[in-house]
Parts: structure tokens; C-alpha cells; sequence
């Protein structure tokens, strides 16, 4: 692929990503920070937030399969996926978070464990589900700035 | 960086500033550092807060601003912010997802000196740097101000980098600074000779070392938190190149931190001051100060704090004109604080304590039959608090104690105190002295061994406190050593006592819960009682360091005789309820080896004994005094609450009176006396 189409089809990504709001303008931040200095900046911060998703959200798995939940941790993690997400500019992982939040503290007011541990449970799942999909089109993102990254350097020599 | 790069920068101050950041999140942390790369400040970064403080430390200067994130896994953000505004009066910025009201306002109440939000826009860093100059401007200022000149005085603050940076920069801010600053403009040429770099000031910047703010704390005790001024602490430091104003500003901050710490333990104070051992913790939270003191303070000193905290509790227990110890009471936790105060022997002191404490266990033991070594160690105790006595005062100071709440109550009790352990020490070898004397005393000296049991926490404390200000909380040891005491001052036998002493903790422990059920069985329903003497003769266990029992064997026989008053009733506890709740005490005392059981341990027992709360409010342990005699050692061991709200059903900790807990005690006593033959 040539090297325009090879940008054209990045951009394009990026632009659905806006537009479904899988990013938001805090994203448009790291892109303004992306420049001659740094020009892996986004695929870093990107590749940590992959990582340091996953590890969270295993541990929350993790949390969450205990025969008696402790919801202050699952609640940090919560807390900590909420703020890398909102970072990077992940509106929907975001948005997930801050729901599954509301029903971690909720569960600790009402008191009906039962109900609300179901509820932790869909909102896990619902901020796996958000991650996973923008973890797929960020997997695209970042292959096609590789290419267009070994593209220009290419050109440079 | 080479050092002319360094300047140039620092001359286009804000560009350049040094800043700090501190987040565990690394995607944050790497997208702060970028943003704060691109507003052109001079970035390092950390994700751990320890490492932070580290680096801080090392070189006061090397930074002008530091951002820290709220939410961090090996320290909280917050208490950060506190350390960095105590010891190296940076200006601090919270950084946080979390952006409710509650959070934020903690954070000013804690210092910050801004809030972001994550995530954080670079328009909002941009601006940063305008706290760095304020307090510079205003460090200067207050400094200034009192001196004569000012003039001179701002010349040598440096406002050159203000009159440069701001005039440079932000016009408006640059205006209004000049305004506040009437002579910068004045001053900005010779500043600009002395000082070109913004980010240095011409002043030599004060940094609070633990080592000045523990010279600080002791001034400010000495004097007397109301009456410390910053001429009168200036002159008690006695340390060179510091200024009036630079204790003024700390003093302001210091002032700050007390106040939300006792507004924190202000619904614990009642808790804690039962507790003798939580008194650290308990300090802490208390208008005593006595935390920051003690931490500071170190070693011996911790115990001052813990004794203050002591008086606190006991200054409460005033409340049992009956026992006619309250007066006694303080001063004997004053006195012990003395005791331990004395740095000379803090080791010493800590042991007679433990040795008190051990009393305690032996107590529980005792009742059932048991040898008496535990009296002998609560007899010990006043013994201890007599010695200590001549050191209270100093002691009392230094912790701050003196200086605290406490200070006013201090006066009378030492006498008491002093008059008992004369008593004690003189009418028996055991250390009780008369009986009818003693036995005021010895009421008295339960009340003591509790604040012993405080005391002996103190050093504790000072062992783990570090220099910490949370150090003072960290002193949890004697909670369990206090618990022994309290129960076992029936049976004490002084020789006994000593040598269980050593291994009281554990002991204290198992037989705290041994005895409980015990005694439930016993009395009935009355946890108060026993608590009395329990808790007095836990002394303060945590002090298990040095098991100077020897005191205690002295005391022996008197702790017998403390047996008339208050053990054998005690000990019979009337109410198996009463006993277990002391027991409780103990076992969680006992069992709260850690730092924070020392706490609780004390807290126990001053809950029994009525509206003692010392509970340490630091203390995590969660001593949960149930009536239930089973559950209580699982309780108390797991949990030490200062709420206090575990305190047996008979024993409502808000609402009975030192009077009914006598009293309840005295029932108890009598069938412990009984079953206990």
C-alpha cells in the first residue's frame, strides 16, 4: 500500500473512533503531543494502557470470583482503570468504569449484596467488552503508524 | 543539563521550573510528563510516593513544584501532601479522576495548593507555575513584614525572579504580584544582581528537617500550643539561621495540621482515652499535638505523647469521684510519661511498664487462681510513675504533651500521682504502700496502668514512628502488654509479674481471653468493672522490649493489696461480661502486638472504665469488646475498635460513667474475689 492510502486509511480509523466516541478530545491531546520529538509517543502510551488494562482487568476478574468480594479493592482498581482510560482518551472503557464504579458503591450502601454483585458482575463485562473493542481497532491503529512510520523513514533514506 | 543551560532556563522562569511528579498510574504518568515536557518545565517523574519523598529529601532545592496523584498504593496522596508541606514547604498540586467536593476540600484542608482533574488538559499546567511564585511571594513577605526593613529583606527574597518572571510573563499576574509586593520593582535591581535564578531564592530557604520540626514541636510544647508565638519558639530552638518568620509560617502550617488532626480524633478522643497504648495514635488525633510531637520526637518522646494521650483518656475517667483517681489518673499517665520521657531510660521505663502490663495478664490468670505477680506489677506502675515523675515535666513537654489539652490537668495529677507511688512504694515492697492509701492509688494505678500501658507504648511508638508524623501511631506494641496488667492485678504476685512480664504479651493475650470467659461466667454482665483493672494493669504491654520486671516484684505485694480494691472484685467480676470485656482488652491488647494494638489495647480498657476513650485512633486493630465471651478474644484480637463500640452491652461506652464502671468494677471485683478465692 502506498503511503498516502496507508495514512488515508489511519485517519480514516481515527475518525470513526471519534465519531462512535471510542475516543474523545483528550485523545486529540496525545496526537498534539505527537510530533518530530516524539513520534511514538501515542503508540507507547498506547501499548501501556493495552498492558495495564489487561493486568486490571484480570485482577478484577480475580476479584470478583471470590466467595466474599472485596469491593473497596475492586473499587481502586475501578478508580485506576477509570483514570488511564479517560488519559488515553477512551471514552467508552471510560464511561464503563464510572458505571461499574456507581454500583460498587452502591452495593456497599444497600447492602443487597446479591443484586448488586450481579450488577458488578454485567458492568465487568461491559467494560471488557468496551476495552476489547477498542483494543482491536487500536491494534489496527498502531500496525498501520508502523507502517507508515517505516514508509517515512524509508523515504528518508 | 549543563549549569548555564540550567540558569538560562530558570532566568525565563516558568520555563524550566522543576517539577515532580507522582503517580502510580504510568499511562498518566508518562501523559503528564509530556504535557508538562511540553509547557517546557523541567519534569521528574515517579510512580511510587516513597521514592518521591526520597528524593526530596536528598535536595531541597532541586525542586520548585511537585504534582502528586491522590490515589497511590504505597502512601496516600494526601499524607504526602502533608509531609512535602511540613518538611519542604514545596507547593504541592493534587492530581486526581476523583473530583467529588469531599475530595477536593480534603486536599486543601491538607495543603494543595491546586486540584486537577484527570484527565489533565495542558492549558491547566501552563499555569502551575503561579503557585510557585506566589509562595515565594508570600514567604518572603511574611518573613519580611516583621523584620524592620523590608526593603532589605525583600531585596534578599529574591523578588528579582518574581519582578522578572512575572513582569515577563503575565502581565496581569505580574501586576497584581506588584501590587502585593510594593518593592519589587524597587528591589528587582539589586535583586537581579543577587539573585537572576527564579527558581532560587535569595533567601536561603528553610527546610524543615524532622530533626528542626521535633525542636519545633518540643518548643511548642514547652510554651503551650495557645500561647506558642513564633518569637518565644524561635528563642527555645535556639537555632541558628532561622528566622522568626520561618517559624511563623510553620507554625501556621503546624497549627493547620493539628487542627484537622483533632478534628479527626475528636470523636475518637473519647475512644482513645481510655486506651493508654492507642495514646499514640490517640495523641494524634487529640488536640494533644501530642502525635506530631512525639513522632518527631523519637524514642522517648513518643512515650510523652502517649502519656498525654493518657491524661486524656484518664483526664475522662475523672468521672469516678468514687476511685477519687481521676486526679490521679492524669498525672499518672503523666507521670509515666515522664517515666518514659525520660529519654535517659526509655528502656527502662518501657520495661517497668511492660512489667506493669504484665501484672495485667497474670491478673486474668489470677482471678482464676492465679498468682498474684500481676498486682505487683500495677504497683510497679506507680512506682515507675513516680520516678518518672521529675522527668514528666520535661517529658511532658517534649511531647508536647504539656503543651497540649493535657497541660492543664497535668499540675494536679503529678502531685497525686506522686503521692500515690509514695504511698505505694513505701508501704509495700510490692509498690502499693498503704492499703487504704494504696488502694486509692492503686485505683489510681490502674487508671495509671493504663496510661502506662499508654506510655510503655510510647516506645513503641518511637520505634516505629521513625520520623514519620504518623510515626506516633505506629507504637501499637504496648497495647497488648497493657492488657495483661489490668486483669491480672488481683493475683499479682510481684515476683510473678516481673518474669511474666517478658513474656506477658503473648501471655497477656491468652490469658485475657482465658480469663474472659471466666469471668463472664462470673459476674454477669458488668464489663466495666473489670476493665478498670484490667486496663490499668495493662500497662502498656507493647513495651514488651524491655521486661524490668523487677519493679513489679517490689510491687508484688501490693498488687495484692490492689487486690482489696479493685482485682478481687474485679477479678471475680460479677460479670463474666465485665471481666471478658477487659480480658478482651487484653487479648486484643496482647494480641495486637503490632502498632496498632497497642492502641486498642488501651482503648479498651479505657472504654471499659467508662468514657476513657483513648482508643488510639490510629490504631487498626479493631478491639471489639463484646459481651460475649467466646467471640470476644477472636474479637479483640482481630479488631480493636475505637469506636469502642464493641464495648459489652453493660458497659455503654458513651453512656456509662466512670462511676458505674467503678462500680461495676467493684462488683466484679467481689465475685472474682470470691470464685477466684
Amino acid at each position: 500500500m502506498s503511503l498516502m492510502a496507508l495514512r488515508e486509511q489511519l485517519n480514516g480509523l481515527v475518525n470513526s473512533m471519534f465519531l462512535e466516541g471510542l475516543l474523545d478530545d483528550q485523545f486529540e491531546q496525545l496526537q498534539m503531543l505527537q510530533d518530530e520529538s516524539s513520534p511514538g509517543f501515542i503508540a507507547e502510551l498506547i501499548t501501556l494502557f493495552c498492558g495495564d488494562s489487561e493486568r486490571i482487568l484480570a485482577e478484577l476478574t480475580k476479584l470478583l470470583d471470590q466467595a466474599v468480594v472485596d469491593y473497596q479493592k475492586v473499587d481502586a482498581f475501578v478508580h485506576q482503570l477509570k483514570g488511564s482510560s479517560s488519559s488515553v482518551g477512551a471514552q467508552h472503557v471510560k464511561l464503563a468504569c464510572v458505571q461499574f464504579r456507581q454500583f460498587c458503591e452502591e452495593h456497599n450502601k444497600e447492602g443487597l449484596k446479591g443484586i448488586y454483585f450481579f450488577r458488578c458482575l454485567r458492568a465487568l463485562n461491559v467494560v471488557k467488552h468496551e476495552y476489547y473493542l477498542l483494543r482491536g481497532k487500536f491494534d489496527t491503529m498502531l500496525q498501520l503508524e508502523q507502517r507508515i512510520q517505516a514508509y517515512e523513514s524509508k523515504q528518508q533514506i | 543539563m549543563t549549569v548555564e543551560e540550567r540558569k538560562g532556563s530558570r532566568d525565563q522562569f516558568p520555563v524550566g521550573m522543576r517539577v515532580l511528579a507522582v503517580d502510580d498510574d504510568p499511562i498518566c504518568l508518562k501523559l503528564l510528563e509530556a504535557l508538562l515536557v511540553r509547557c517546557q518545565y523541567s519534569v521528574t517523574t515517579t510512580d511510587k510516593a516513597i521514592t518521591a519523598l526520597k528524593l526530596l529529601r536528598e535536595n531541597k532545592d532541586k525542586f520548585d513544584l511537585v504534582i502528586s496523584d491522590v490515589h497511590m498504593p504505597d502512601m496516600d496522596g494526601f499524607k504526602l501532601l502533608e509531609l512535602i508541606g511540613l518538611e519542604m514547604d514545596l507547593p504541592v498540586i493534587m492530581l486526581s479522576a476523583n473530583g467529588e467536593t469531599q475530595t477536593v476540600m480534603k486536599g486543601i484542608t491538607h495543603g494543595a495548593c491546586d486540584y486537577l482533574l484527570k484527565p489533565v488538559r495542558i492549558e491547566e499546567l501552563r499555569n502551575i507555575w503561579q503557585h510557585v511564585i506566589r509562595r515565594r511571594k508570600f514567604e518572603r513577605r511574611c518573613d519580611n513584614d516583621p523584620d524592620s526593613r523590608e526593603d532589605g529583606q525583600k531585596a534578599h527574597i529574591g523578588s528579582s525572579e518574581d519582578g522578572q518572571g512575572v513582569a515577563d510573563h503575565n502581565g496581569q499576574s505580574n501586576k497584581k504580584r506588584k501590587d502585593q509586593i510594593e518593592f519589587d520593582e524597587d528591589d528587582s535591581e539589586d535583586n537581579m544582581q543577587e539573585n537572576e535564578d527564579p527558581s532560587t531564592q535569595k533567601k536561603p530557604r528553610v527546610v524543615w528537617t524532622v530533626e528542626l520540626h521535633r525542636k519545633f514541636v518540643a518548643a511548642v510544647n514547652q510554651l503551650g500550643i495557645d500561647k506558642a508565638v513564633p518569637k518565644k519558639i524561635l528563642d527555645l530552638m535556639n537555632v541558628e539561621k532561622l528566622t522568626r518568620e520561618n517559624v511563623a509560617s510553620h507554625l501556621q502550617k503546624y497549627r493547620l495540621y493539628l487542627k484537622r488532626l483533632s478534628a479527626v480524633a475528636g470523636h475518637q478522643a473519647s475512644l482513645v482515652a481510655a486506651v493508654g497504648g492507642r495514646n499514640p495514635s490517640y495523641l494524634h488525633m487529640s488536640s494533644l499535638s501530642g502525635l506530631r510531637n512525639y513522632s518527631t520526637l523519637g524514642g522517648s518522646r513518643q512515650l510523652p505523647t502517649l502519656g498525654s494521650l493518657q491524661l486524656n483518656g484518664l483526664g475522662r475517667i475523672n468521672g469516678p469521684s468514687t476511685l477519687g483517681m481521676h486526679g490521679l489518673l492524669p498525672s499518672q499517665t503523666v507521670q509515666l510519661v515522664g517515666l518514659h520521657k525520660n529519654a535517659s531510660n526509655p528502656c527502662d521505663d518501657i520495661g517497668k511498664i511492660q512489667r506493669i502490663a504484665l501484672p495485667g495478664n497474670h491478673q486474668v490468670n489470677l482471678h482464676q487462681g492465679m498468682p498474684r505477680n500481676s498486682e505487683l506489677e500495677q504497683f510497679q506502675q506507680p512506682l515507675l510513675m513516680q520516678e518518672s515523675k521529675d522527668h514528666l515535666p520535661a517529658s511532658l513537654y517534649g511531647s508536647g504533651l504539656a503543651s497540649g489539652p493535657c497541660s492543664g490537668s497535668f499540675p494536679n495529677v503529678p502531685d497525686n500521682a506522686l503521692l500515690l507511688q509514695e504511698n505505694k512504694q513505701r508501704n509495700q515492697p510490692g509498690g502499693l504502700g498503704k492499703p487504704s492509701s494504696v488502694r486509692m492509688s492503686s485505683s489510681s494505678s490502674e487508671l495509671y496502668k493504663i496510661d502506662l500501658p499508654d506510655v510503655s507504648q510510647f516506645p513503641n511508638i518511637t520505634d516505629r514512628c521513625n520520623d514519620s508524623w504518623q510515626g506516633a501511631v505506629g507504637s501499637t506494641d504496648y497495647s497488648a502488654n497493657t492488657l495483661h496488667i489490668s486483669l491480672s492485678h488481683n493475683d499479682f504476685s510481684p515476683g510473678n509479674i516481673g518474669g511474666k512480664f517478658s513474656s506477658m504479651n503473648s501471655h497477656a493475650a491468652t490469658k485475657a481471653l482465658d480469663e474472659s470467659p471466666r469471668v463472664a461466667a462470673g459476674s454477669g454482665g458488668q464489663n466495666r468493672v473489670r476493665p478498670l483493672n484490667e486496663n490499668t494493669i495493662a500497662m502498656p504491654a507493647g513495651v514488651n522490649k524491655d521486661p524490668k520486671f523487677s519493679n513489679f516484684n517490689v510491687i508484688g505485694n501490693s498488687g495484692q493489696k490492689w487486690d482489696y480494691t479493685f482485682n478481687s472484685n474485679v477479678i471475680s467480676s460479677t460479670s463474666s461480661n465485665s471481666l471478658l470485656p477487659n480480658l478482651r482488652i487484653t487479648d486484643a491488647a496482647t494480641q495486637c502486638q503490632t502498632p496498632g494494638s497497642v492502641f486498642s489495647n488501651k482503648r479498651l480498657d479505657v472504654d471499659a472504665i467508662g468514657q476513657v476513650h483513648f482508643g488510639p485512633p490510629l490504631v487498626t486493630q479493631n478491639c471489639i469488646i463484646d459481651k460475649s465471651t467466646g467471640d470476644s478474644q477472636l474479637n479483640f484480637r482481630s479488631e480493636y475498635a475505637l469506636e469502642t463500640a464493641s464495648l459489652p452491652s453493660g458497659l455503654n461506652s458513651d453512656g456509662c460513667s466512670f462511676d458505674d464502671l467503678v462500680n461495676a468494677m467493684i462488683k466484679t471485683v467481689d465475685v472474682a474475689h470470691y470464685s477466684l478465692g
